[in-house]
């Protein structure tokens, strides 16, 4: 099957460059970019200048399964990916139990191909139930289908397992993916020490605690020579540790979720839960820092950190509530938010959202080149619409920009040349 | 009227004038609790319940006998035997109660917002009797009223709050109404028990007593809880005595006319000097807990007057 997206704005990530024209997919792949005409038999979708780029590839989405499908299903977390021009899922291992076996590997990648209409890739567990004792049967998960390894948001605190890993990690050439957090120093932490957290009463941590982790995670990279990817850098600390390390030739990436780049601590306002993360946001200095990294290309990677919760894990004292927002389908409007404010190009947007991700995976998507694969989101990004949670297609409503107003909707999703999401003439 | 919440949750939603509405009505009150016939019938027909998640005797015990002298119905729930035991969450717990249609609800919990999350669910007037380390807004009102009963004034004072800041509700509410009402606030604490970000609350830091007390006009002491007095956020209990504790050495450097206040329960020996502590002519510790009453009854009888009037626009049908 020939569609022929005529009449678009075309968002290229690798040149940082955007121009109109048309662009033609031909079966899975993007067949031909530029001004050629519409093929016979093909099908036409007229764009009306409106944006096209490359779909989303979003590192850490958190789906329910196995362990808590009432919170997020395949199903659900594909539907909601399509409709927010996420096209492949790197889901999450954090799950119940953990993915850390090449048997419930082999489970979920079954349960996702049959659920979801965007693609979904696992990640796996680097150590046993993610409990920072013995590492995984890596090999095994590599040859599964495991695209990274990590424990998501358990930090191994013995370095001796941890340097064990990593370095058999950098043996099979495995992309290792940490969460920069000291351990101690956050343990019962809420927000971000300050002003606010006192003025709220709640138990912080101090931002030093990033760079803390990072820095002892990169002498460990530096040691086992492994390939290494911060989950989330989010504090303008942590910034000359990751330069430095990239200066030195490590191979380190970085990322950090669109709600760090988005929001700051004072969302929480009166213990609004929704707005509890891990990390949880930081000062709004920070967060400035953070847009310019990515803007430069020192952070590497945004990501939604896509975290499920039900009503009751999250109506409860903000202490006791538990972390995570969904943002599958809030990430691109979240995204346009930065792209308004005169902060980051579609391209420089999409550089860090598609590219990056799919290059540091080894994956062929994010990318707009002939024989590329056809995963493309056609979207305005100038929309304007009041998000109603009610209307999110996660099974998890847990959105923190409930009631807000956003720019950017996405109009059509295509995933390998076929339309997932979008009306159809 | 210039008091014009619904709820009591805290000190940082209260405008000055709120403040004083509040310190001029509990003056009356303190009047009527100096008589041999104490009672009042402004909340006759009316429910306080006291929902008290964390153990208390003194604060229970005043907003219990605060709303009795007022005439409503007060009925006490303490954690030991409710069925928060049995895993009911705080929201199914406010849900059960709002529905037997309390007046009042005068709630205490360990944790911060705690009382902010409830008081979004029911319909009556909530009353925050501390919540975790956030706010314990009725302290800091019986404080300043017995400041401004000893002082003449609450404005243009020197306070300094001294001990164990970080994890105290009653200092955070302290120091959000000192600021509010204009006066310099010291706080003076090891720096491990001194909250992050504090000092941009406009308040002088501390780590020497004897400097921070230098002509203070009101020295407010600290309880300093058992469990954090062991090598974790202090060395030991007596280096923390020699050190921050309030004894008449320390005190001289205050002014001659320097105020000793207490929120208790006190450990005599830890934070201060037992003497001093029972000294009348220092120490207004015994009125804090006389003003502690008239202000926990101004406080009600003000969110009540709201109550009726919301109630009734409700009634006629008018907006509010």
């Amino acid at each position: 099957m020939i569609t022929f997206l005529a009449n678009a704005r075309i968002i290229d990530p690798e040149s940082l460059t955007e121009r109109e024209g048309n662009v033609i997919l031909d079966g899975r792949l993007i067949a031909a970019i530029g001004s050629a005409q519409a093929p016979k038999h093909a099908r036409v979708i007229d764009c009306g200048g409106m944006a096209l780029a490359p779909g989303i590839v979003d590192l850490g989405v958190k789906v329910g399964e196995p362990g808590d499908r009432h919170k997020e299903s395949f199903r659900s977390a594909g539907l909601a990916a399509a409709a927010g021009g996420v096209t492949t899922i790197i889901a999450r291992p954090d799950t119940n139990p953990a993915i850390d076996t090449p048997e419930v590997l082999e489970f979920v990648t079954r349960r996702a191909e049959a659920a979801s209409p965007v693609r979904i890739l696992h990640m796996a567990a680097l150590t046993k139930g993610r409990a920072g004792r013995e590492m995984t049967e890596i090999g095994f998960l590599l040859d599964a289908g495991a695209v990274a390894f990590t424990d998501a948001d358990h930090v191994t605190t013995d370095t001796k397992v941890l340097s064990r890993a990593l370095t058999y990690a950098r043996s099979l050439g495995a992309l290792v993916i940490g969460h920069p957090q000291d351990p101690g120093l956050s343990a019962g932490a809420a927000v971000t020490n300050g002003k606010f957290a006192s003025l709220r009463g709640l138990p912080g941590v101090h931002p030093m605690a990033e760079r803390m982790g990072f820095d002892r995670d990169m002498a460990l990279v530096e040691m086992t020579g492994a390939r290494y990817h911060a989950d989330q850098i989010t504090t303008a600390r942590a910034l000359p540790a990751l330069e430095r390390a990239k200066a030195n030739g490590l191979d380190v990436t970085a990322g950090i979720s669109i709600h760090h780049l988005t929001l700051n601590e004072l969302d929480v306002g009166d213990y609004r839960t929704f707005f509890k993360l891990t990390p949880p946001l930081r000062a709004e200095e920070d967060r400035l820092a953070m847009v310019d990294a990515v803007a430069s290309g020192l952070i590497d990677i945004i990501c939604s950190m896509h975290t499920p919760q039900d009503e009751e894990s999250k109506r409860l004292p903000f202490e006791e509530a538990a972390s995570g927002a969904v943002a599958l389908e809030t990430f691109l409007p979240a995204a346009m938010r930065l792209y308004h404010a005169g902060h980051l190009t579609l391209p420089q947007l999409f550089r860090a959202m598609a590219l990056n991700p799919a290059r540091r995976l080894g994956l062929p998507q994010g990318r707009m080149a002939e024989g590329a694969p056809a995963d493309l989101v056609l979207f305005d990004p100038d929309a304007p619409f009041l998000l109603d949670r009610a209307t999110l297609r996660s099974k998890s409503r847990n959105t923190p920009f409930d009631g807000q107003r956003m720019e950017g909707k996405v109009l059509a999703t295509f995933v390998g040349g076929a339309q997932v999401f979008g009306e159809r003439d | 009227m210039t008091f014009r919440a619904r709820h009591l949750l805290g000190i940082e939603h209260l405008a000055p004038d709120e403040i004083r509405a509040v310190l001029d009505l509990a003056d009356r009150y303190v009047d009527l609790n100096r008589r041999t016939v104490k009672q009042s019938d402004v909340l006759a027909g009316m429910t306080q319940i006291n929902m008290f998640f964390e153990n208390s005797t003194r604060t229970q015990a005043s907003f219990e006998l605060a709303g009795k002298r007022l005439g409503a119905d007060v009925m006490n729930m303490s954690v030991a035997q409710s069925s928060v035991k049995k895993g009911e969450t705080l929201i199914d717990t406010a849900m059960t109660l709002n529905a037997m249609h309390p007046d009042l609800l005068v709630v205490r919990h360990g944790a911060s917002g705690a009382v902010n999350l409830l008081a979004s669910k029911v319909n009556c007037a909530v009353l925050n009797a501390g919540d975790g380390r956030h706010e314990h807004p009725t302290q800091a009102l019986l404080d300043a009223l017995t400041i401004r009963r000893a002082k003449g004034r609450i404005q243009r004072l020197t306070v300094a709050i001294c001990g164990d800041i970080a994890h105290s509700r009653v200092a955070r509410s302290n120091l959000i109404l000192l600021g509010k009402m204009e006066n310099r606030i010291r706080l003076i604490a090891p720096p491990t028990l001194m909250p992050p970000g504090v000092q941009d609350f406009g308040c002088e830091l501390y780590d020497d007593m004897k400097k921070g007390l230098e002509g203070a006009d009101v020295v407010m002491m600290l309880r300093l809880q058992k469990e954090r007095m062991d090598g974790g956020f202090i060395p030991s209990e007596r280096e923390y005595y020699h050190r921050f504790g309030l004894d008449a050495e320390k005190l001289a450097y205050a002014k001659e006319d320097a105020i000793v206040m207490h929120p208790g329960p006190m450990n005599r020996g830890v934070e201060i000097d037992g003497t001093l502590a029972d000294d009348i002519n220092r120490s207004v510790i015994q009125d804090q807990v006389e003003m502690g009453v008239a202000v926990r009854m101004a406080c009600m009888d003000l969110l009540a007057r709201n109550l009726r009037a919301e109630r009734g626009a409700k009634l006629a049908g008018v907006m509010v």
